[in-house]
């Protein structure tokens, strides 16, 4: 494959679709087909060839917006329709051309103005499987320009420039990591895809592998160029079989392209990615838990040092990053690092893809530009809190993070300032909260998950959380006393300070968080023994009972 | 001719130390005669950081370290008995006693368990968490042994041994979280297991959970300290 080979691929590609009028894109990622978007597209098929008009319908990943599911986009007047069912194809189809249909078309223009898609830029304009749509529209193009135009070293630098910090929740700079694994000393390196996307309320990584699996895998190729490896792995969870089915057919067709396997471009290079399934254990996100996964052991954490980048998989030097961090580095190499650095704030560079849940009209998947403020997102993209209801807080960061209150709204979305707000950037789930929720009862949900998701190895984090979980469970039926409290922040002190693995560690930031703004909401089951959002069951058996 | 040694130098507790590069915060402390509780590690088998018992404070660093896979490194500077960490190490005891059921005067062990040692020389004299009192099974099947996994820690010095030094893999760990337990086989009981019955698992646990048959009462001493010799006799060979 060479340059000229992947545009004259990519212009064939393009010449074919330009011969329709319209093309209508229905997205087929999780959400909609769970709205039967799969028998919209027959129908929409069906009634485009009855019609004899000139269309092509095409089945995508995510448009983002799932609560407004099944979204049909129609090209190229970019109309976007909400809500169609099978029996819409035919008048579909007979407005095309025409004046677009009232009752259908989607017009959320702040939902989407407010966006920046570099992650996404793919979804819902590709067919996920078909390798020539995302060649179509510029891929591997930056694998191609990087194995024969681009030393290694060259690549890391780019994406050092880049300023990209790792999507998975950490933010670790990728730069740097990339850097550490390529003068790291072994014959064999490893490169792999954290797939394994645990926390609840989360598609990001699944919403990206089900719309655009190439664009993961070119990532991933571009990194085993930079860092030396030729082999890779993508984790990702048995619970998403749609993404496992599109990824394992993308790669089949990545290989037919000669894109992954041996001499990649006519050069030295070597590379293929095998797919590996996650059980369902979250620890498993944890990147030494991952790696003792793949190799078939039970999928515990391990002290680090050593880190992965030295000693990982199989002892050797392994490169570990998120779906999402993978997917950003295509259009780096593309368009070069200081492109991706003018996007986002000073210590945050590019954009966050986040699933945006809970209470809030515009349930769905964005991508915003880091430093974007919360209030943007949930006023602006989200639409705001649905029902006449008051916004009380967003919850970011999964059972890692905390929960941000009304009056802090107008943070700006970045690594650090998260952190500094005790919560954390987490892989990118935002869940909403209205004065329906009661904070005591979340935090409670957090730390339950936490502790039936806990591997068990450590004290702090099998035994910590299950107490913390005690003592939650206490306060939200107001058997509670002051002291009680007191032994829950003791608790999390310890917990957080001396467990093994990251999931131990910031297991008691939903806790922490919620007693730092919500303290109040405490104090009501312990000494007044109310719930203020009228969620947990208070008062004698009695009234329980009745 | 001797090879080159990479000698560091370090300060533990304020006093000043040296040691082989590579080597842990632990068995430096330990050479130099300063005492860092433990539960998982023992002399003789892998190391795997779990009992978080061992932790330490490194200066300049606000992270806690686990001296048990912590090498040292030139200049470090090492407090292993601040307020903090003996808070932290007492919450980790009461974490344990509260988590199964350790009842001291009716166990094998009683007087020479090092959990109950623990809890006096770091001063845990009451836990102010609620106990959990979990229903768990006691497995006698074996002809010689029992494993009562009331008082099992899970430190996994018995998986360890079985895989590592007796190369058996008899006992691992199954389940996840506070439900975790130790299994012989793909929990088969005990006494049907493919256990080799050399008993040193038995040896190496820290409290009464693996008990010999033949000892009743509290007159049940452990000799974890054969592990470093075997594994030198085996060197030796």
């Amino acid at each position: 494959m060479t340059v000229e080979e992947l545009d004259q691929i990519a212009e064939s590609t393009r010449a074919e679709y330009a011969k329709y009028d319209h093309q209508i894109n229905v997205c087929m990622g999780t959400g909609c087909l769970s709205q039967h978007s799969d028998q919209l597209k027959d129908a929409l098929t069906k009634a485009a060839a009855g019609a004899g008009s000139n269309t092509f319908v095409r089945r995508t990943g995510c448009m983002g917006l799932c609560a407004a599911g099944p979204l049909v986009l129609v090209d190229p007047e970019e109309t976007l329709y909400q809500h169609v069912k099978p029996e819409h194809a035919e008048t579909v189809v007979a407005s095309l051309g025409k004046a677009p249909i009232p009752e259908l078309q989607c017009n959320l223009r702040e939902h989407f103005d407010e966006q920046v898609h570099v992650v996404l830029e793919n979804s819902g304009h590709i067919d996920p499987e078909k390798i020539d749509d995302y060649i179509a529209r510029d891929g591997y193009q930056a694998l191609v320009t990087a194995l024969t135009e681009m030393k290694p070293v060259e690549v890391v630098q780019q994406i050092t420039e880049s300023g990209l910090r790792g999507r998975g929740g950490g933010g670790y700079p990728t730069g740097l990591k990339w850097s550490t694994v390529a003068k790291a000393v072994g014959d064999t390196k490893y490169v792999i895809c954290n797939g394994d996307e645990g926390d609840p309320g989360a598609f990001m990584d699944r919403s990206v592998l089900e719309s655009d699996p190439q664009r993961v895998i070119e990532g991933m190729a571009i990194a085993a160029y930079a860092v030396g490896a030729s082999k890779g792995y993508v984790y990702v969870r048995a619970e998403y079989p749609l993404a496992v089915s599109r990824l394992n057919a993308s790669l089949r067709e990545a290989r037919r392209r000669g894109l992954l396997g041996n001499n990649i471009c006519n050069t030295p290079f070597n590379f293929d990615v095998e797919v590996r399934l996650g059980a369902g254990a979250f620890v498993c996100g944890e990147e030494t838990a991952l790696i003792a996964s793949i190799e078939g052991k039970r999928g515990t954490p391990k002290p680090r040092p050593p880190y992965p980048a030295v000693s990982g998989l199989w002892s050797n030097p392994t490169l570990i990053n998120n779906v999402e961090t993978f997917a950003n580095i295509a259009p780096i190499i593309r368009k070069g690092g200081q492109w991706f650095a003018s996007i986002g704030s000073e210590r945050s560079k590019g954009t966050k893809v986040f699933a945006l849940t809970g209470k809030i009209k515009n349930t769905g998947l964005v991508e915003v530009p880091m430093g974007i403020k919360l209030r943007d997102i949930v006023e602006k993209i989200g639409g705001g809190v649905p029902d006449g209801r008051t916004f009380k807080a967003v919850q970011t960061g999964g059972p890692s993070g905390g929960c941000i209150p009304a009056d802090m709204l107008d943070l700006g979305v970045s690594y650090d300032a998260l952190m500094a707000a005790g919560s954390m950037m987490g892989s990118g789930g935002m869940i909403v909260m209205d004065d329906t929720s009661c904070m005591v009862n979340v935090a409670r949900f957090f730390v339950e998950f936490c502790m039936t998701e806990s591997c068990g190895k450590c004290i702090p984090c099998r035994a910590g959380t299950a107490q913390m979980y005690r003592l939650l469970t206490k306060i939200c039926e107001g058997h509670a006393t002051m002291d009680d409290l007191d032994l829950l922040v003791d608790l999390c002190g310890t917990v957080k300070e001396t467990s093994l693995c990251g999931l131990g560690m910031t297991a008691p930031n939903p806790v922490l968080s919620t007693l730092k703004y919500f303290r109040n909401e405490y104090i009501d089951h312990i000494e007044h023994k109310k719930c203020t959002a009228g969620v947990c069951k208070i008062g004698n058996a009695e009234e329980v009972l009745a | 001719m001797s090879a080159i040694v990479d000698v560091k130098t370090l300060v533990i507790d304020g006093k000043e130390v040296s040691a082989r590069a590579g080597q842990t915060i632990l068995e430096v402390a330990r050479e130099n005669g300063i005492e860092i509780p433990t539960l998982c590690h023992l002399d003789g088998l892998g190391d795997v950081g779990a009992c978080r018992l061992c932790v330490v404070e490194v200066k300049g660093n606000n992270k806690l370290f686990p001296a048990c896979v912590t090498s040292v490194f030139e200049g470090m500077e090492v407090s292993t008995q601040s307020e903090r960490l003996q808070k932290h190490r007492r919450t980790i005891l009461e974490l344990l006693f509260t988590e199964r059921n350790h009842i001291c005067s009716v166990c094998v062990s009683n007087g020479h368990c090092e959990l109950q040692s623990l809890a006096q020389s770091q001063g845990l004299t009451h836990v102010r968490l609620p106990y959990r009192n979990p229903d768990l099974p006691v497995d006698a099947s074996h002809e010689r042994f029992t494993v009562d996994h009331n008082r099992c820690i899970l430190c996994t010095r018995c998986v360890r041994v079985c895989a590592e030094v007796e190369g058996a893999h008899v006992w691992d760990v199954m389940g996840r979280g506070i439900d975790s337990m130790v299994i012989s086989d793909l929990n088969d009981p005990w006494g049907e297991s493919s256990c080799t019955r050399c008993g040193k698992c038995v040896q190496v646990c820290p409290t009464g959970a693996l008990f010999d048959k033949s000892k009743v009462g509290s007159s049940h001493p452990k000799y974890p300290d054969f592990l470093p010799y075997l594994n030198m006799m085996r060197e030796a060979k």
